[in-house]
């Protein structure tokens, strides 16, 4: 299992030289937007997003469909069509910079310094060609080894992750293989040149609750080995509870609140995130009690509402004078505990949080 | 496997079987009389002279048993009679002509080389042309490239293809004499002679031919493409064209073999058109030609031969499935 560990070959890259600040996070996104031109008009996908996630952290991303949480990722690995994509800001990966870099340099970092897992394993694997086979792909595409020894090295990938008879199964297709273990063959297969940052995209959400658990544990316990930096994506605030150091919610493209995931989960401050909470369903509590789910769909990325994009589904935008919400984009500001950020016009939305809205959703 | 191939090769057997039957019961019931065509092809066609045929042929027994004749004709060697002559036709027997006398079997061997090189290397060419315009159509949709390769395709494919054909011979052979005005040789006999005088007729089958595959490869490429896998080996770092090729056509291509195994078997029954505008002796036009004088062994044989093509390549295409998609058991 050690050699496992040292199998990451330094590359002949100048371009790794030129590391600007040592002290600054392995993955740095400043100002980010992404907007797709479509012939109805330019969609939003993603506005004015910063996070950093340093070396050994878990950053949780959390949101509803169409908040612009893969996409974001996505952009961090260059997957967008660069013609149909219009990014601006800056994402930078261990010191360099992605936003409108080559092909070539892109190609370098994809499933090398970055590398990604995806939602569905049944889809997301090649359906002809065996699980050796694509682990065996991506480990040759950035190490100069022969086929055996990267066959070798799926081999032990495979077992890392808890496949029986790793051996015997890296020549099986995706198709005879459990939805658990397509799952952890896809990280196998991620994690087989050592990146130093994983993109989970929902990666237990076609997965059954144990299984789910099984590869969360995975994860954790491959983090501490490689000391990668990881970020979750997902809208399951109990993914995030298990396994985000900090919690970055977005709605509508932006980023609405920030912190670290305990401060998220017990001080939230922004209706929105209190919305998510109360979603939830709270198994060892009082399970009569309904859930409340937040009233009406996502706005269009289209047409993005003005104002606050969450004014239209907000409960409490009435606390607001002069109807700010809707007319005023609220800043990304301190909240009340330490590296909290939120955006939201409330004048004292903790205050709010612990006297109307803790006793309903809990 | 081995089993599946044998139970389809038992039914495709008993396909071949029951096709052969319709041919036969077809002429057997069908409006003309062959007894009255070899009568008639001297012009001097008397009812006497017309009955002894029939006697000789032996029309008059049971569909059965001649039926029955026909059959025991393939195992072992027979003797035609017409009553003023015999003509001997060596299992398997498939007739002889009513014209000419001449064994059905030996015909159809001799002329079957130029119908298989003009429908296998013109079929490959389309294929590979048409695909590869798909896919590139697919890699730049909704780009300039993309209307201009689909819309070419589109203008080729409404041109009727007899037509098509026909003004390359007339331009190109004829008229501008860019093409020699050549002969079909057999590759055995002289394989210059075999090319020049199929390159054009390959050619025109491969540019009328390859639009219907350049709209069916895209479409299958663009639905390829939007796959969770093309994106997963995209993020692996895999550079653009392994990405389309390795595993966005790799993918794509299984629908398309589908359509091209039909097709060729239908190219390898004969290329009428192009045979005939060209003058390629091969199958197509010998059972044009057959039919214009009602020479019904020719016209069934021919008719058997398509029958027993599109059933073979049927099972190719299936057999070829297992091993094009690993998610396919063939039991």
């Amino acid at each position: 299992m050690t050699e496992v560990l040292e199998g990451r070959q330094p590359q002949g890259d100048p371009a790794d030289a030129t590391q600007a600040d040592p002290s600054e996070p392995f993955l740095v996104v400043d100002d980010l937007s992404v907007h797709f031109p479509t012939h109805d008009g330019l969609v939003h996908a993603v506005s004015n997003l910063s996070y950093s996630v340093g070396l050994g952290e878990t950053l949780g991303i959390v949101g509803e469909s169409g908040s612009g949480k893969s996409v974001s990722s996505m952009a961090v690995l260059g997957l967008h069509n660069v013609k149909r994509t219009r990014m601006t800001g800056s994402i930078r990966v261990g010191g360099k910079e992605i936003v409108g870099a080559s092909d070539s340099t892109m190609r370098k970092i994809r499933g090398n310094d970055v590398a990604m897992i995806f939602q569905d394993p049944l889809t997301a694997l090649h359906p002809f060609y065996t699980i050796g086979k694509q682990i065996t792909e991506a480990y040759r595409l950035h190490n100069k080894v022969d086929k055996k020894t990267a066959k070798r090295r799926a081999v032990e990938m495979l077992e890392l992750v808890g496949i029986p008879q790793p051996d015997r199964r890296v020549d099986e297709y995706p198709h005879q293989f459990s939805g658990g273990m397509r799952q952890r063959a896809m990280i196998a297969m991620s994690l087989v040149n050592n990146p130093k940052l994983l993109i989970a995209d929902e990666p237990t959400t076609a997965l059954d609750v144990t299984v789910q658990a099984q590869i969360l544990d995975l994860m954790q316990d491959l983090q501490k080995e490689f000391g990668s930096a990881v970020i979750m994506i997902t809208h399951d605030l109990g993914v995030i509870a298990e396994i985000a150091d900090e919690v970055l919610v977005m709605y509508a493209g932006r980023c609405v609140e920030k912190g670290t995931c305990k401060e998220i989960l017990t001080h939230p401050e922004m209706p929105y995130t209190w919305g998510l909470l109360g979603s939830v369903a709270d198994v060892s509590g009082d399970t009569s009690k309904p859930l409340i789910p937040i009233p009406g769909t996502p706005p269009s990325l289209l047409n993005p509402p003005t104002g606050c994009s969450f004014h239209p589904r907000c409960t409490h935008k009435d606390k607001v004078p002069d109807g700010r919400c809707a007319t005023e984009l609220p800043a990304l500001r301190a909240g009340r505990y330490a590296l909290h950020q939120t955006r939201c016009h409330l004048p004292d939305p903790d205050a709010i949080y612990e006297t109307e809205v803790k006793e309903k959703i809990r | 496997m081995f089993g599946y191939i044998v139970r389809r090769l038992i039914a495709a057997f008993l396909v071949v079987v029951i096709t052969s039957m319709i041919v036969f019961a077809l002429f057997f019931y069908g409006p003309s009389n062959p007894a009255a065509v070899i009568c008639n092809q001297n012009g001097r066609c008397t009812d006497a002279r017309q009955t002894l045929l029939e006697d000789a042929l032996g029309l008059n027994d049971s569909v059965v048993s001649q039926y029955g004749i026909f059959v025991k004709g393939l195992f072992v060697d027979r003797t035609i009679s017409t009553g003023s002559a015999d003509f001997p036709c060596d299992a398997p027997c498939l007739g002889v002509s009513f014209r000419t006398g001449q064994e059905v079997t030996a015909q159809l061997v001799d002329k079957y080389p130029a119908t298989f090189s003009l429908a296998i290397v013109g079929g490959t060419l389309y294929l590979v042309l048409g695909v590869v315009i798909g896919v590139f159509a697919a890699k730049w949709r909704g780009t300039a490239g993309d209307r201009l390769l689909v819309g070419g395709s589109l203008i080729i494919s409404s041109i009727p293809y007899y037509i098509f054909a026909l003004l390359a011979w007339l331009l190109l052979i004829t008229e501008w004499k860019i093409f020699p005005q050549s002969v079909y040789t057999p590759i055995t006999e002289d394989p210059g002679a075999w090319f020049s005088a199929l390159l054009l007729p390959w050619l025109v089958l491969m540019v009328a031919q390859s639009p219907q595959y350049a709209r069916f490869g895209r479409g299958s490429m663009v639905e390829t493409l939007s796959e969770d896998y093309i994106r997963t080996a995209a993020a692996k770092g895999l550079p653009r064209n392994r990405v389309l090729f390795k595993h966005g056509l790799r993918a794509a291509i299984v629908p398309i073999v589908t359509i091209f195994g039909l097709d060729i078997a239908a190219l390898l029954g004969g290329t009428v058109f192009t045979e005939y505008i060209f003058g390629i002796d091969g199958i197509g036009k010998w059972g044009l030609d057959a039919i214009r004088v009602l020479d019904f062994p020719i016209i069934s044989a021919t008719v058997l031969v398509s029958a027993v093509l599109v059933v073979l390549a049927n099972l190719v295409v299936d057999i070829l499935y297992s091993f094009l998609d690993p998610r396919v058991r063939l039991a």
